[in-house]
């Protein structure tokens, strides 16, 4: 079931996917009203330099994702500062905050995600605009910031506020910080690159609560600091969604079509769908995968009946590092390093699950080389024809 | 169609050189793109603008004339 190209199609979350499924369904022809709400009072703009480049430096003024007169070519009825706050399925209207009924032919759910919190005093988190540029003010020489989290969001930032002078501690409940994403040798380098930038590192340390002036960990001590960043992961922004009828399970679930119901699909951070690359349920955050999936979703509610089977892509710089990953590495069996040294941080490291290669993070090798992994990844290749027999074998 | 490239906004994800590699390119050191035709002929003009929207830095501008 798709929309006519004239059908009314109503976009919720004006970020990367909404966006994408935005200019898509105006480059595939659709000439119908297209309504674009978010919750933010800007046009849509770009989230990953929140964490690295707005902190260092950049003006906000690069970070719109297209120029003004880009979005008035895609002609949207664009709702911004807005909150959708329901949905009713049977009559096809999306409920917005101030009481009116937006109708539909077509709606596309791209609400994304917001920071899981700490209990106690507030903290900052990261994930819009205003939160950078409150988090800027505080970093530089003679401050010191408690980052909890030693994901990626929280790696990026710390790395960046040690670089303007930040004196940092960086707080990560688990052993090896980012092991069950990209297994536990890998993070081990990451972990020693934190320290060899003057970073505290504290693996192995939870945080129970913010509390003025620092953060209360697990054992009962204070780790004092001016700023607390808390970067703990994220919950996807589907409450506005009960009671709908749509299935809502750490996230809006979708089929490999991306489709949750009828004329309904899903797209970017919020979206968990089946992808039929990995024949797995997957619910990506990744910057690439909300543009890619923005498209899919657009397509198919105009009838393309393709299915979404991305190779899934993330990067993040730490430090000098740049990391580049391509795949599905959470909870793979098995990494080796392909290419490269560990030591040496230029290394490709592959990973497989079952007897698939299914990802490849590199640091420091040549793109070409990656991409290479990619399209093994992509043909679905078995682990002992792409992976070289001689290869440094470390089972998790 | 006219086609310009940021390259500083560049993250190098190749997502460009997979769909149109007759247009988009990377350099070998650090990934960072290269414009091999900034006015592509019409057969490539739909891999461009999905190249466009898909850009994980917004790296790509299209002007059509």
């Amino acid at each position: 079931m798709s929309v006519t190209p004239t059908g009314r199609v109503v976009v919720v979350g004006a970020s990367a996917a909404g966006l994408a499924a935005a200019e898509t369904l105006r480059g595939e022809g659709h000439t119908g009203t297209i309504t674009l709400i978010g919750d933010e009072p800007a046009a849509p703009y770009d989230r990953p330099p929140l964490s690295k480049e707005i902190l260092s430096g950049w003006s906000p003024d690069r970070l719109p994702l297209r120029a003004p007169a880009d979005l008035d070519v895609l002609d949207l009825d664009a709702r911004y500062g807005c909150e959708a706050t329901g949905v009713d399925i049977s009559e096809s209207t999306v409920l917005l905050a101030d009481g009116t009924e937006v109708p539909y032919d077509g709606l596309i759910v791209a609400t994304g995600v917001r920071p899981r919190l700490l209990p106690g005093t507030p903290a900052h988190v990261l994930r819009t605009l205003d939160d950078a540029l409150a988090l800027k003010d505080r970093l530089g020489p003679g401050r010191t910031l408690a980052v909890v989290g030693a994901g990626f969001l929280g790696a990026e930032v710390a790395s960046v506020a040690a670089d303007l002078g930040t004196r940092v501690t960086l707080l990560e409940p688990a052993p090896v910080p980012l092991a069950h994403a990209v297994g536990e040798d890998v993070g081990r380098v990451l972990a020693q690159v934190h320290l060899d930038h003057g970073v505290d590192l504290r693996s192995g340390t939870g945080v129970s609560e913010v509390v003025p002036g620092g953060v209360r960990l697990d054992d009962g001590s204070v780790v004092e600091a001016d700023t607390v960043l808390v970067a703990v992961g994220s919950r996807p922004n589907t409450e506005w969604l009960n009671g709908s009828g749509l299935t809502l399970e750490d996230g809006l679930v979708c089929d490999e079509f991306c489709a949750a119901a009828p004329r309904v699909y899903g797209a970017g951070d919020v979206a968990r769908w089946h992808n039929p690359l990995f024949g797995t349920s997957m619910r990506i955050e990744h910057r690439t995968n909300a543009t890619e999936q923005g498209v899919a979703a657009a397509r198919n509610l105009l009838g393309a009946q393709r299915p979404f089977a991305p190779v899934p892509y993330f990067w993040s710089d730490q430090y000098d590092l740049k990391i580049r990953a391509y795949g599905h590495l959470r909870g793979h069996d098995e990494m080796r390093i392909a290419e490269g040294s560990l030591e040496e941080h230029k290394f490709t490291a592959v990973y497989r699950i079952e007897d698939r290669l299914t990802g490849v993070l590199s640091v420091g090798m040549s793109p070409k080389s990656v991409l290479a992994w990619r399209q093994s990844i992509a043909l679905r290749a078995r682990w002992q024809d792409a992976v070289p027999a001689s290869s440094a074998g470390m089972a998790r | 169609m006219h086609v310009e490239v940021d390259v500083p906004r560049c993250v190098a994800s190749g997502q460009c050189v997979l769909l149109a590699p007759d247009v988009f390119d990377q350099r070998d050191e650090d990934g960072l793109v290269v414009l091999l035709n900034e006015n592509p002929p019409a057969e490539l003009h739909d891999a461009v603008r999905e190249s466009a929207t898909v850009c994980p830095a917004a790296a790509i501008r299209l002007e059509e004339s």
